[in-house]
């Protein structure tokens, strides 16, 4: 039973739930083993938790395990950033979508691994060593949410939920063969996730399926007065709404996505998702996005500059770990903050302080900021003439563990599809769209105008009810096995 | 632009950060090439567009002011890496 169990979806293991075909503690016990299995190989919890379990409550995900990236706030459970300056942790609250997923019958799984405050596209940068592909434990399973993206394919939970500031939800679900969404920018509650760069920040599901990411979203969206940027809407029934219909759907393909840099045979299973929604009665057509090569400086200028100045809470004084080498106050700062951030971290943090610094603020964070205006209108235009644009996830499949970090700028343009997304506060989802020669998977990117999260999330599953790749596990491909 | 060890020693300080000679070395090279590549945005022609800070336009947001429970002091003073019952303990900053 337990073998059947983890290959499910979370919706089809909510309803097996609802119908007495397994039991809650079956899910629970089929959820643990496999983490029992994974967790020294591939490294993606950072704290495990041990759930009782509950009886099955409303709702189509009750009852069905997930777990948390560890920078999303859990009372009474460490919180850690993958920090060593947040070690010991531990939230006095919840973050308002732990309270939503815990009313609507979630059982938590724990804690995940990511990169170190959510900065980096490897996982590789967390104080608790980095997490494995579980396709290939010699590579990255992408990051920063590589945990969460690495849980769901490796089969220990039924989804995940993440956080995505330039890509963070949907680079390692592509690199992972899972299906990961960034919703519209306001519409998630950022109350309790911690920050990295709040005018970017937005959590978001990690599932095997599109059907189960609407699940998640439906639950996750909302306004909530304690998160000043969420917006006020009509929130639920995504789920419902995907029929899978696409006919007369207008989908613009952004040659500028398709260029140098992008990785044959990326391109082609990419370019393969246009035909299949075509033959479901989608309308393609090409078009110009010249953009594209101001949107990975205008990121990391935007980011860092917010990273440095919500990072300047960690202190040593009020939480987390201190420097026990210190002589008087501003030596406790820095040699907590020194010692206490990893060199991605204080990279971004020096990076972010220096386009805010005097002298050099107008011709860095404002350029950016000015940027940002020009990117979002590009995509206002674009979304004018079409539904949903489709881009690869990432320019090539998961790295080997080690060939990113040596250079940080490459790291940051491997970024390129995702970043402006963020900036324009849109939708974005990653879909699993195929292999490489070498059994990695590959992800397409689909993305909605404002508030379009159905759109995409039906394009999404209209593409997954004519292919199997979702559905495809790691084993399958000499990874490890489920 | 050129990145010089002082201007990272500078930025370090408004950072409240201290890095060593190694790592200083390190990281001076590293700015200089990414804030060589971030040059690319001059490129671009702004010339007349306003920033743009949040992309959705969400005004000041207002509530009723209302009472209601706070944090219990000894729960948040859980966390602190040095305290008492009462406070945030850290070096004496005023003589």
């Amino acid at each position: 039973m337990d073998m059947e169990l983890t290959r499910l979806t979370a919706l089809e293991l909510g309803a097996a739930l609802k119908k007495g075909e397994a039991s809650p503690a079956d899910a629970i016990a089929a959820a643990q083993e496999r983490i029992s299995a994974c967790q020294d190989t591939n490294n993606a919890f950072i704290t495990p938790a041990s759930p009782s379990p509950a009886p099955i409550g409303d709702g189509p995900l009750a009852g069905v395990p997930m777990a948390l990236k560890d920078n999303i706030c859990t009372k009474g459970v460490q919180t850690s950033c993958a920090s060593r300056i947040l070690g010991g942790f531990i939230p006095p609250y919840n973050a308002t979508i732990v309270e939503r997923l815990s009313a609507a019958g979630s059982v938590s799984m724990g804690k995940l691994n990511m990169d170190e405050f959510a900065m980096g596209s490897t996982s590789e940068t967390s104080f608790y060593g980095p997490t494995r592909n579980p396709w290939d434990l010699s590579r990255i399973p992408g990051g920063s949410s590589g945990g969460s993206a690495a849980a769901v394919a490796a089969g220990e939970v039924w989804y995940a939920i993440g956080s995505d500031t330039g890509g963070s939800i949907r680079q390692p679900a592509a690199y992972c063969g899972v299906t990961g969404m960034k919703p519209t920018y306001g519409t998630v509650s950022r109350y309790g996730l911690i920050a990295y760069a709040s005018s970017l920040d937005q959590m978001g599901p990690i599932a095997r399926s599109a059907a189960d990411c609407a699940a998640v979203l439906d639950i996750m969206q909302g306004r909530d007065p304690r998160d000043g940027t969420s917006l006020e809407g009509h929130y639920g029934g995504l789920l419902p709404s995907l029929t899978g219909d696409v006919r007369g759907l207008k989908i613009g393909v952004p040659a500028d996505c398709f260029g140098q840099g992008l990785d044959s045979e990326v391109r082609k299973a990419v370019l393969a998702v246009a035909h299949v929604l075509k033959s479901r009665g989608a309308l393609v057509e090409e078009f110009s996005l010249p953009i594209m090569e101001y949107v990975v400086p205008a990121y990391y200028i935007i980011a860092c500059a917010e990273a440095s100045s919500n990072l300047s809470r960690f202190d040593g004084v009020k939480y987390g770990w201190r420097s026990p080498k210190y002589e008087d106050l501003s030596g406790l700062y820095a040699r907590t903050r020194t010692e206490g951030f990893g060199s991605e971290v204080k990279r971004r943090i020096l990076l972010g302080t220096f386009v805010l610094s005097t002298g050099y603020y107008d011709a860095y964070y404002k350029k950016a900021l000015q940027a940002k205006a020009v990117i979002t209108k590009a995509y206002d235009e674009a979304f004018q003439k079409y539904d949903v644009l489709l881009t690869p996830t990432t320019p090539t499949t998961a790295p080997k563990l080690g060939e990113s970090l040596g250079d940080p700028l490459k790291m940051y343009l491997s970024d390129i599809y995702t970043v402006p997304v963020n900036l324009a506060g849109l939708p974005g989802i990653s879909i699993p769209c195929g292999f490489d020669s070498q059994g990695l998977p590959i992800g397409a990117q689909l993305i909605g105008p404002p508030l379009g999260d159905g759109i995409i999330l039906n394009a999404a599953h209209a593409f997954q009810q004519e292919t199997e790749y979702h559905k495809k596990a790691p084993a399958e491909k000499g990874g490890v096995s489920l | 632009m050129k990145i010089t060890e002082e201007l990272v020693d500078y930025v370090a300080i408004l950072s409240r950060l201290k890095p060593d000679e190694e790592e200083r070395a390190r990281i001076t090279a590293e700015l200089e090439k990414i804030v060589s590549y971030m040059d690319v945005l001059n490129a671009l022609d702004t010339e007349g567009i306003e920033p743009l800070s949040h992309v959705f336009p969400v005004k000041n947001v207002l509530r009723e002011d209302a009472v209601e429970p706070s944090f219990l002091r000894e729960e948040l003073l859980k966390n602190a890496p040095v305290g008492d019952e009462e406070a945030f303990l850290v070096p004496k900053a005023v003589e």
